[in-house]
């Protein structure tokens, strides 16, 4: 971990574009998915494959690997995306997605595809999920570090309250969650569904470190989490101020793109915008 | 013989198909013109549960609770307890699933009116997979006393269905609907009443009665077709699970002497389970199940995931084989 130099940076930025060409065919190709949560979500999962986790793609049931749960399992696209190209199967698979017999189904199945570490789509259940691993590992005295991936809208549910609360009493230091805070949900937007707000306000309550970010910004991204895993006493949020849709201009901001997937003129379109870097540079960076 | 208020099912050209969805859609938006008890809740799903078409008739009347199943139905029972008529609307697996000890307490045991409405129930969902896909919510439901459980056979029906629960401002009740479009069977002149099967399908000397619920009536109705002239069957529409119309599944039992039963759902518990129930302490006759044996469902289109789970036509077929053997 530690500071990122500018190359660095710049390499994981053209692997969370990469990250999101791939969800674009993914989903235009299955004909059913979502689209907003996985693009605004490609940059923190791109951190966390290529740069925070400690894990081994060609080894992933390692016992001391760290924990990556997925809370809000209907973004599952980008995990995918993001895990094929990390390496942990064939890139051509994503094609299967949410096809029959496929390994990567519409929502998240551990037991089709174990290094997913739970199965999620059903909103709320995934903090309880990884605040039990939490508290065994540290039963246990093991040292790896989890992490829980979440949305804003799956805080409407009450097993989300009853486990951070669970998690603040017990000082679950070896649990980190990251919200992806893109405002929306179903039905529109999460303040107009159902006031969050202050959301900060009502984490630090449950006794949790609270810490806000930029979640399309990859420095900010790994200096969050590092402050987070330093943090004594208390477990962290990590709210990610993200853009629903992020990286397709069309769609940006717009809760009606929460469940539905790219028409085949919509692919080729974006498909070039994010070729392009948003029409910064005439080639591609690849084909 | 196909009876004859239904639609002419076999000319694949003049087939409509339609989810049952829509037809609860429409029955909630009238059910609501007449009524102004009627509230609906929905959690973060108005679209996809058509509560949206009653929230644009009736702003003030609809209740947004987000991704919250449990306290949709604790709001909904306080709200019934009060006078109100709450029909409360998510996706089966949410709502009888996650919600089960609330509506089990606060609805049934309170006996409040509270219609619960679940979408997306069966391998039928298709490529959202095995979390989304509901195949316990028959059970959960039939098993609470005071509850009403009906699993309309189309969109025509399930309008029906829905406008005969939002009568009731006593009981509970259960609606099970599908997201997939499948083929409208029922007409105008169907009669639909809660509580009362009704054959579909009647030959003479029949040695067979299918007994089918919701988008499987279809199914059964194209695997009777297809035996004609090998095996006499008669089809029946069980459309309301509880309270059990023994009456007529009695009479057929007596009649045919072999029943299937066929239902998209975990067939332990299922509507299946409830006719065996009442077969083997009143007249006991062999019966097959078509159902989903002890599985999760996965990704797929409905068609594949109907032939993987053995609930298609083909299925059916060899089902009514193997019971008349064994009588
Ligand atoms: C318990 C539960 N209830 C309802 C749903 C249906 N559902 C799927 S996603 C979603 C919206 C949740 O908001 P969020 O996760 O913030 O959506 P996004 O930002 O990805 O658009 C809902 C209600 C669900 N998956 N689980
Ligand atoms: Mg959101």
């Amino acid at each position: 971990m530690s500071h990122l130099s500018d190359e660095q940076i710049k390499a994981l930025e053209l692997k969370a574009n990469d990250i999101r060409i791939s969800i674009i065919d993914m989903l235009e190709d299955a004909g059913s998915g979502h689209t907003a949560g996985p693009l605004d979500m490609a940059d923190i999962f791109t951190a966390f494959y290529f740069h925070i986790l400690n894990h081994d793609p060609k080894n992933p049931e390692w016992v001391d690997r760290d924990r990556l749960i997925l809370s809000n399992g209907h973004i599952v696209p980008v995990r995918y995306a993001t895990m094929a190209h990390a390496g942990y199967f064939p890139i051509e698979e994503l094609k299967t997605l949410r096809k029959f017999s496929s390994r990567l189904q519409g929502h998240p199945e551990r037991v089709a595809l174990p290094s997913l570490e739970t199965t999620s789509g059903p909103l709320g259940s995934g903090i309880g999920q990884a605040a039990g691993i939490a508290y065994s590992a540290r039963m246990d005295n093991r040292k790896f570090h989890i992490y829980v991936l979440c949305s804003d809208g799956e805080l409407d549910a009450g097993n989300s309250w009853e486990s951070i609360m669970f998690a603040g009493k017990n000082k679950l230091t070896n649990l980190t969650a990251i919200i992806d805070r893109n405002n929306i949900q179903i039905n529109g937007m999460t303040e107009n569904v159902m006031p969050l707000e202050p959301l900060a306000d009502k984490w630090r309550a449950f006794n949790w470190h609270v810490i806000e970010i930029d979640g399309h910004n990859i420095q900010t991204i790994v200096n969050a989490v590092e402050e987070a895993k330093a943090v004594a006493e208390k477990p962290t949020v990590i709210i990610a101020h993200t853009i629903a849709g992020k990286g397709i201009k069309e769609i940006e901001y717009d809760y009606h793109w929460h469940g539905i997937p790219p028409s085949s003129e919509q692919e080729k379109a974006w498909m070039k915008e994010l070729r392009t870097l948003g029409n910064k540079i005439e080639a591609s960076h690849y084909n | 013989m196909l009876a004859r208020h239904l639609n002419n099912i076999f000319d694949i050209t003049s087939l409509k198909q339609e989810p049952t969805r829509d037809g609860f859609g429409h029955g909630l938006v009238d059910s609501g013109k007449s009524d102004e008890r009627i509230i609906a809740l929905c959690a973060d799903l108005s679209e996809s549960t058509r509560t949206e078409w009653f929230q644009k008739e009736f702003p003030s009347r609809y209740i947004e609770v987000g991704v919250a199943e449990q306290n949709l139905a604790t709001i909904a029972s306080g709200m019934a307890n009060y006078g109100k008529i709450p029909f409360i609307m998510s996706y089966a697996v949410f709502s009888p699933g996650r919600n089960n000890e609330q509506i089990r307490t606060t609805i049934c045991i309170n006996k409040v009116p509270v219609k619960i409405i679940g979408c997306h129930s069966g391998v039928s969902v298709g490529p959202d997979g095995a979390t989304h896909q509901a195949l316990e919510d028959i059970g959960l439901m039939r098993m609470l006393p005071n509850m009403i459980v009906v699993v309309p056979c189309d969109s025509v029906e399930a309008y029906k269905a829905t406008t005969a629960i939002a009568h009731d401002d006593v009981m509970p009740s259960y609606l099970r609907l599908g997201r997939a479009s499948t083929p409208v069977l029922t007409t105008e002149k169907t009669h639909f009443e809660i509580g009362k099967a009704q054959l579909f399908y009647e030959v003479e000397k029949s040695e067979v009665t299918i007994i089918a619920c919701g988008a499987m009536v279809y199914h059964a109705l194209c695997a009777a077709k297809k035996l004609e002239g090998e095996i006499a069957v008669n089809v029946m529409n069980l459309a309301t699970i509880k309270p059990l119309d023994t009456e007529s599944i009695l009479k057929e039992a007596e009649k045919s002497g072999a029943i299937v039963t066929v239902e998209e759902h975990q067939i332990a518990g299922g509507m299946g389970s409830a006719v065996a129930e009442f077969l083997a302490q009143t007249y006991t006759v062999p019966i097959e199940f078509i159902g989903v044996h002890d599985r999760f469902g996965q990704s797929g289109t409905p068609e594949e995931l109907y032939k993987e789970y053995g609930l298609d036509a083909t299925s059916i077929i060899q089902a009514v084989r193997k019971v008349v053997r064994r009588k």
